[in-house]
């Protein structure tokens, strides 16, 4: 097995399982809007196609994120208008949302590298399995020599850590 | 008693048609307000296209890190939504609640136009009522 990337095809996840796999897919975009990662466990149903998907994913986490800073009720300070782009951790920002059919995380690291996972509704708080899974990113991919940064990610060994690691969310 | 910072009441248009402010830190205007609430009806609708599964009705509950927002879509498209303490409960009963009284003074009002701003004086009255109360009390209904 070759480590650290340089194989252009990622093999696929295994066919899920009824039970047990709580994980729909996981996007990881830069702070350029750039999607990273997209890795998908369970997805039955397919809207848009994958770009289209990416940017419109894009496009409702920043404006939730604009939302929020602007409705945050317990800060007194001008916030600015609707839509201006926030600094990474600037104002109030949202960690999840869920809607009858899936539970949506989210994690913005500082250098604005966004992280979401989209698991089944009844999913408890993962802001800690997101952090973990931004450690696995800085060890697998940013500590990877032949990783360029903006570029998207091609790492067997991340994927596969990642895949045995939200395999046992729940 | 948990906190409940606002309530809005968006028409299926995403108009804004009621908006109470339970005491925000911050003010919030009325453009403000028009803005962030036409801004949640986009939201809500790309969050449906965005499901992995059939069948989404888009997002019941958004939590940030100073505040909850509780989301309920009646049939007929009007939403409503209120925002809450991290962690409030029983957000879900009250908008059931908000419903019935919404259904009550404001569609029952014969002066009362579709999509219009809600301007009913029982309305009001039975909402203040209503998000002062025990929530706990909605459990029964």
């Amino acid at each position: 097995m070759q480590f650290f990337g340089g194989s252009e095809i990622s093999p696929s996840p295994p066919a899920p399982t009824a039970s047990g796999n709580n994980g729909h897919m996981m996007y990881v975009f830069n702070r350029n809007g750039v999607c990273l990662l997209y890795r998908e466990w369970n997805r039955p149903l397919r809207t848009l196609d994958a770009q289209q998907d990416q940017k419109l994913m894009f496009g409702l986490l920043f404006s939730l994120k604009s939302l929020t800073a602007k409705m945050d009720p317990t800060s007194a300070v001008e916030k600015g208008n609707l839509g201006m782009p926030q600094l990474p951790g600037q104002g109030c920002s949202f960690h999840s949302f869920r809607t009858n059919t899936y539970k949506l995380s989210f994690m913005e690291s500082p250098s604005g590298i966004k992280i979401i996972l989209v698991t089944h509704p009844r999913t408890g708080d993962l802001r800690e399995s997101l952090k973990y899974i931004y450690n696995l990113y800085v060890e697998y991919v940013v500590k990877n020599p032949l990783y360029t940064p903006g570029s998207p990610i091609r790492c067997e060994l991340f994927n596969t850590t990642l895949d045995q690691y939200v395999r046992g969310i729940s | 008693m948990a906190a409940i910072y606002s309530l809005y009441i968006i028409n299926k248009s995403g108009g804004l048609i009621y908006y109470k402010d339970y005491g925000s830190a911050g003010r919030m205007d009325t453009n403000d307000s028009l803005r962030v609430a036409s801004l949640w009806h986009s939201m809500h609708a790309i969050s449906q296209q965005l499901s992995p599964v059939s069948g989404c009705l888009g997002i019941e509950l958004l939590q940030a890190d100073t505040f909850d927002l509780h989301c309920f879509q009646s049939l007929t498209g009007t939403k409503f939504f209120v925002v809450s303490e991290p962690g409030a409960q029983h957000m879900e009963s009250l908008l059931k609640f908000v419903y019935e009284l919404y259904t009550d003074y404001v569609l029952k009002n014969p002066f009362y136009e579709m999509e219009m701003p809600i301007r009913c004086e029982l309305f009001d009255i039975n909402l203040t009522q209503a998000v002062q109360k025990d929530h706990v009390t909605f459990l029964g209904r």
